[in-house]
């Protein structure tokens, strides 16, 4: 299988290009990560800072791994359903495009902004966290390994959510019932990074390797399941 | 490229099936290098998945066919796909992108080496070179279409599907979309056109195809009227005659006639020119007032309209 790379830049570029121009995007984009800030910051101010001591034992900083994987999944739903309600998807699958390249470059324009704003949003919290927490309670919150880990386990993330956004788009007839299913199928994600945050699971080397073992398995077989799903055939005649 | 003297399409027994539905039914035509060719058909009549077919985006349940000068088959898709271009009935645009950006993506899907001449290029083909910064979303259907028909041009394909280009215009788009079908035949671009609007066909199209599911007719307009309405006089005169049958009988080139209104007839004939005297000699000598004898002008809607009224369910055939 040859990838050209023009092709999957033209798409990647168009979508971007529409993204910007989508005021609906932009604010989905920019609330839904802002709504994850609050919670951190109100635990960062209100701690006490004798109480500092006992957060070090919490990793209440990994469950900001949701943005990651709740942004792209809206984006990734909308990639195909969306063109195909608007009778964009035509033109372009009657194009030499392979469906590998129209899945890269779809993958890639949800996957840049994704990583873009879970990157920044993080940097924003580390940053507002450092300058205006008592400095105790900024180092119990900001610690090496955290950050490590959200900056290692975020483009992952991100692409399994793309996967099983782009699957579920693939199949469905409408793009708000293909956001909810993405959510809904990206839910088990958030769910584990939800209960290391939280101590449930514990926060350790070997877990950390284990699942970024199973994340990294997960995007290869939601790579494989949005390429199955991808077919012109159906494209063109579930449009009909 | 297709080989000199190949048909630029040439489909044999094609069939499309989704389940138990028949789209299309042993379709069998060919369509020449350079040829402008209608398509024509009632809705759901398997047009449109016809087209989808030959452009790749559907696979044949059975039969096959040449695209371009390749034969349809899995492994050239792509390949044929570089050689043609399809225009759907709705022109898909990316509305909040603008017309140069929607062709720059695509000349970039047809990896076109030099995209930005090729588009300029393309937009004048269309009469829009000076539209290229204006949003899609802001443009009239006509210009959209106009868009979506310089798109399709980019690639400078061997062979152009036009789906509907025409539908849901007004008279003045309809006729800007006819000018730039002149302009492609001119150019000597086979296009396959898809249309619902029989006069559009009439005027376009050097031969055309009525489908319904299956291949009803096809030939030149002219040829189809002939071949479903044979050749007939249509005589008026100032009253009925009193014996018709003994004056239409035995003159020469004469097949048979049929009363049509109150005094007027249709009479069959083998050639109209040599018939036409021996018939106004015959209605005088019967002492009748002639108004007129003239040959009878079938439309091509006639055609389609006769032969889709065979098909419908009850109808005599």
């Amino acid at each position: 299988m040859t990838v050209s790379r023009r092709r999957v830049r033209a798409i990647t570029r168009k979508e971007l290009h529409e993204y910007r121009r989508n005021a609906a995007v932009v604010l989905a984009m920019a609330i839904l990560p802002l709504v994850f800030l609050i919670q951190p910051l109100i635990q960062v101010f209100t701690l006490p800072p004798s109480a500092a001591t006992a957060l070090r034992h919490e990793h209440a900083l990994l469950y900001m791994l949701a943005v990651p994987v709740l942004v792209p999944a809206v984006l990734a739903a909308y990639a195909v359903v969306g063109e195909r309600l608007q009778g964009t998807l035509e033109p372009v699958i009657a194009t030499p495009i392979s469906r590998e390249e129209l899945l890269l470059g779809k993958a890639l324009a949800a996957f840049i902004p994704s990583i873009a704003v879970a990157y920044g949003v993080f940097a924003l919290f580390v940053a507002i966290v450092e300058i205006f927490a008592q400095p105790v309670v900024a180092s119990a919150f900001i610690r090496g390994p955290e950050l490590l880990a959200q900056l290692l386990f975020t483009p992952p993330l991100a692409a399994w959510s793309i996967w099983v956004g782009i699957a579920v788009s693939a199949r469905a007839s409408d793009p708000r019932t293909a956001g909810q299913l993405a959510l809904l199928l990206s839910l088990p994600t958030v769910a584990i990074t939800t209960l290391v945050a939280f101590g449930v699971v514990p926060a350790t080397l070997p877990t950390a390797l284990v699942l970024g073992a199973v994340l990294l398995l997960l995007d290869l077989l939601g790579w494989r399941a949005a390429s199955a799903v991808v077919d012109r055939e159906r494209l063109v005649t579930d449009a009909t | 490229m297709a080989g000199l003297g190949a048909p630029a399409l040439s489909v044999r027994h094609l069939s499309k099936r989704f389940g138990d539905q028949i789209a299309f039914d042993d379709v069998c035509f060919e369509v020449e290098l350079g040829e402008v060719f209608g398509f024509l058909g009632p809705n759901g009549a398997g047009k449109t998945t016809t087209v989808r077919t030959l452009g790749t985006l559907l696979a044949p349940t059975s039969g096959s066919a040449t695209v371009a000068g390749l034969p349809l088959t899995p492994d050239n898709s792509a390949q044929i796909r570089r050689r043609i271009a399809i225009m759907p009935e709705s022109p898909g645009l990316y509305l909040r992108l603008s017309v140069l950006e929607n062709l720059r993506c695509f000349a970039d899907l047809y990896e076109i080496p030099d995209p930005a001449g090729r588009i300029e290029h393309a937009l004048r083909a269309v009469n829009l070179a000076g539209r290229a910064q204006d949003v899609c979303g802001a443009l009239s259907k006509g210009m959209r279409q106009r868009v979506a028909l310089a798109r399709a041009l980019l690639a400078d394909p061997q062979v152009l599907f036009l789906d509907e280009p025409t539908s849901g215009l007004d008279p003045v788009a309809a006729r800007e979309v006819h000018a730039l079908i002149d302009g492609l035949r001119r150019r000597g671009v086979t296009v396959f056109l898809t249309t619902h609007r029989l006069q559009e066909a009439e005027r376009q199209c050097d031969r055309v195809a009525i489908l319904n599911t299956t291949l009803r007719m096809i030939g030149r307009p002219g040829e189809l009227r002939e071949r479903l309405f044979g050749r007939t006089l249509t005589v008026r005169t100032a009253g009925s005659l009193d014996d018709p049958g003994r004056v239409f009988a035995g003159l020469p080139g004469v097949r048979g006639w049929r009363p049509e209104g109150t005094a007027g007839y249709v009479v069959e004939v083998s050639e109209p020119e040599m018939a036409a005297p021996a018939v106004t000699r015959a209605l005088v000598a019967a002492g009748a007032d002639v108004l007129s004898i003239s040959r009878t002008r079938h439309s091509l809607e006639d055609v389609y309209l006769e032969l889709i009224d065979q098909d419908e369910p009850g109808s005599p055939t």
